[in-house]
């Protein structure tokens, strides 16, 4: 059920300023994508034109193409609302909706969504979707009790769990783990690992031991200077982009030696 | 005061960190002399209660911060005296409240009774019983049908205002227009309704539902106002994860963000219901005065407690037993109690229901 994403010079806009500019990569289907570079290039940025969630922004919009499976998310006929539910995103900060116990945050997206679905069916669906995330066990007991009552780790699980209930192709990840001790991190980074099978994992990252730990392919952004478009540096396999990158630029960032 | 000098700092100087202080008792005690004190002009220059209270609070509030300079020091002694000031702004604020309330229970209790709950003002004999029935009904009534009218006008201009206007024009005017609203003297409300139903139906038109118009054009800019805060204070990222999922706009409007803010937004509604629910100049001009009840808002006049207040007190009647109360006034008192209490349930049940709606933590 994953899909492969390909992207042909991205140009993406705020207004009239140039946030990113003329990026171009393949996602890999069934893999694990990382982005990293410094605060305000651009990761995130292009993360959201991926789903089209950079549009929730006024004044947001891209130049060039993303296709997935053949189809171009920016063709005027595509409607985003389709989009975002093939493609799902967890966000930096967890986010379960404080109105919901746990069992109705997992199924947020199918009863928002308004299908309808049978009392088992939609046990199942927790069920499964709650061990995808690794958060089962802990939480079974209590699936009626408010999601705002879990730990921050658990919340980021629950949203994990949240955004893989309605079955998407891609997962887009920002930062998911920027919030969490290094125990939560370890079981998310562990999910991630599970999830690839299923899924096409694109995941921004700050913490470069994680985009190696975790990544199949990892792309550097950088900005040529404050005030400049982000631009697409280096897109590489991750064991080459942190043994040998082809980029001078890379190396500096990776080993620290960065400026 | 030491001189300071080169900032160099020996180690083995010691720190201390305790400091005179009054003792734990010292504002009783000071409030106590200060009542004593206050005591004697009051026995021997015939002062009445007020005279007493106002200068026991002065002696206090200049006795507590002098006391505390000299033990204390300065720093102590502002604190003592700001401490007194926000408690004495409080008391000001509570006491004319409290004065008010008393005296409506201690005038209005008497009168109240099934009879004058359960009867209408209308008697074909003068010896007939009377109540406020009639203008309880309208008042209900009235109000209910300005809630029915400004309720989804105002929670739906809102939603606008902050999901969809996010700034632009139109959306600046509105609120700026709101605002306006917002200070509209009741009476114009009145007069708009009055000409509206004039314009429509004729001449001298007098009819509940234009109280319910009337009071909606005061509602609509506080639950718009109210209602726009609510949703503002619901944060973006639960927007961002209900797109996310592939949910659209207007379902996560429905379903995210208006259950998230469902207890302010109910709170709102009830206190701007609370607020229009004393109009007397408005109705008085448009839904008219009544003896009889009425239940049908859209045929005929309807009275409604404040104007019954206000006409009563201003026709009171001859007291039955010379030098007794009047029955207007006792009516009138009667009713103001009525109202208030009317006021205060529906605060009340705006408290209960913003707390059985507010998010749960689970803690």
């Amino acid at each position: 059920m994953a899909k492969s994403i390909t992207v042909d010079d991205l140009d993406i806009y705020y207004g009239d300023f140039l946030a990113v500019q003329g990026v171009s990569m393949t996602v890999k289907a069934r893999s694990v994508t990382a982005f990293i570079g410094p605060s305000g290039c651009g990761k995130s940025t292009f993360l959201r034109s991926l789903n089209r969630m950079h549009e929730v922004i006024p004044g947001a919009r891209v130049e060039g193409k993303v296709m997935v499976d053949g189809q171009s998310l920016y063709d005027s006929a595509v409607d985003p609302v389709a989009v975002r539910r093939q493609i799902g995103m967890v966000f930096q900060r967890p986010n379960p909706f404080p109105t919901m116990s746990i069992y109705d945050n997992v199924l947020a997206g199918n009863r928002l969504n308004s299908k309808k679905m049978e009392k088992s069916e939609a046990d199942d669906i927790v069920e499964r979707s709650l061990k995808g995330a690794n958060l089962w066990n802990e939480v079974k007991d209590r699936l009626g009790k408010p999601g705002m009552g879990l730990s921050g780790g658990q919340q980021q699980r629950l949203c994990i769990a949240r955004a893989i209930a309605v079955e998407p192709q891609v997962l887009l990840m920002d930062e998911p783990c920027s919030a969490l001790d290094p125990i939560s991190t370890s079981a998310i980074e562990d999910l991630i690992h599970e999830l690839k099978s299923e899924y096409t994992i694109v995941i921004v990252t700050h913490n470069m031991q994680q985009a190696a730990r975790v990544s199949d392919e990892t792309g550097f952004f950088n900005l040529k200077a404050a005030g400049q478009p982000g631009h697409l540096v280096e897109f590489n396999s991750t064991q080459k982009m942190f043994a040998n990158p082809d980029n001078e630029a890379t190396e500096a960032y990776i080993s620290g030696r960065f400026g | 005061m030491s001189v300071t000098t080169a900032p160099t700092r020996s180690a083995s100087r010691s720190v201390s960190f305790t400091a005179a202080k009054l003792p734990r008792f010292a504002p009783a005690l000071v409030a106590a002399v200060s009542i004593a004190a206050a005591a004697l002009p009051v026995l021997f220059l015939g002062w009445g209660l007020v005279a007493w209270a106002i200068v026991a609070g002065l002696l206090h509030l200049v006795a507590l911060p002098l006391w505390a300079r000299v033990v204390e020091g300065s720093r102590g002694a502002t604190d003592r005296l700001v401490t007194g000031l926000v408690w004495a702004a409080c008391v000001i604020a509570i006491v004319p409240l409290a004065s008010l309330l008393w005296t409506v229970v201690d005038r209005g209790l008497p009168r109240i009774s099934t009879t004058f709950l359960t009867y209408s003002m209308y008697r074909t004999d003068l010896d007939q019983e009377v109540g406020i029935y009639h203008a309880l009904i309208g008042t209900l009534l009235i109000t209910l049908f300005a809630a029915i009218i400004s309720v989804p006008i105002g929670i739906m201009a809102a939603i606008y205002l902050i999901e969809y206007g996010k700034g632009n024009r139109l959306a600046r005017w509105i609120t700026f227009l709101v605002d306006v609203m917002t200070g509209i003297p009741s009476i114009v409300a009145g007069l708009f309704a009055f000409a509206l139903f004039i314009l429509i139906f004729g001449p001298s038109t007098r009819v509940g539902i234009g109280g319910s118009v009337a009071l909606s054009l005061l509602m609509i800019p506080i639950v718009v106002r109210s209602t726009e805060e609510m949703l503002r204070l619901v944060p973006d990222e639960l927007r961002e994860a209900s797109y996310a999922l592939g949910v659209p706009k207007w379902r996560t409007i429905v379903k995210v963000v208006l259950p998230t803010a469902l207890g302010g937004i109910v709170t709102g509604v009830t206190l701007a219901i609370a607020r229009v629910v004393g109009e007397t100049a408005p109705l008085l001009l448009i839904a008219g005065l009544t003896t009889r009840t009425n239940f049908n808002v859209f045929a005929d006049r309807m009275t409604t407690l404040p104007v019954l207040i206000f006409t009563q007190n201003a026709n009171p009647g001859i007291a039955e037993t010379p030098g007794g109360m009047r029955p207007g006034l006792e009516i009138a008192w009667g009713g103001a109690l009525v109202l208030i209490v009317i006021v205060m349930v529906l605060n009340l049940v705006a408290r209960i229901i913003g707390r059985v709606f507010a998010p749960k933590t689970g803690h």
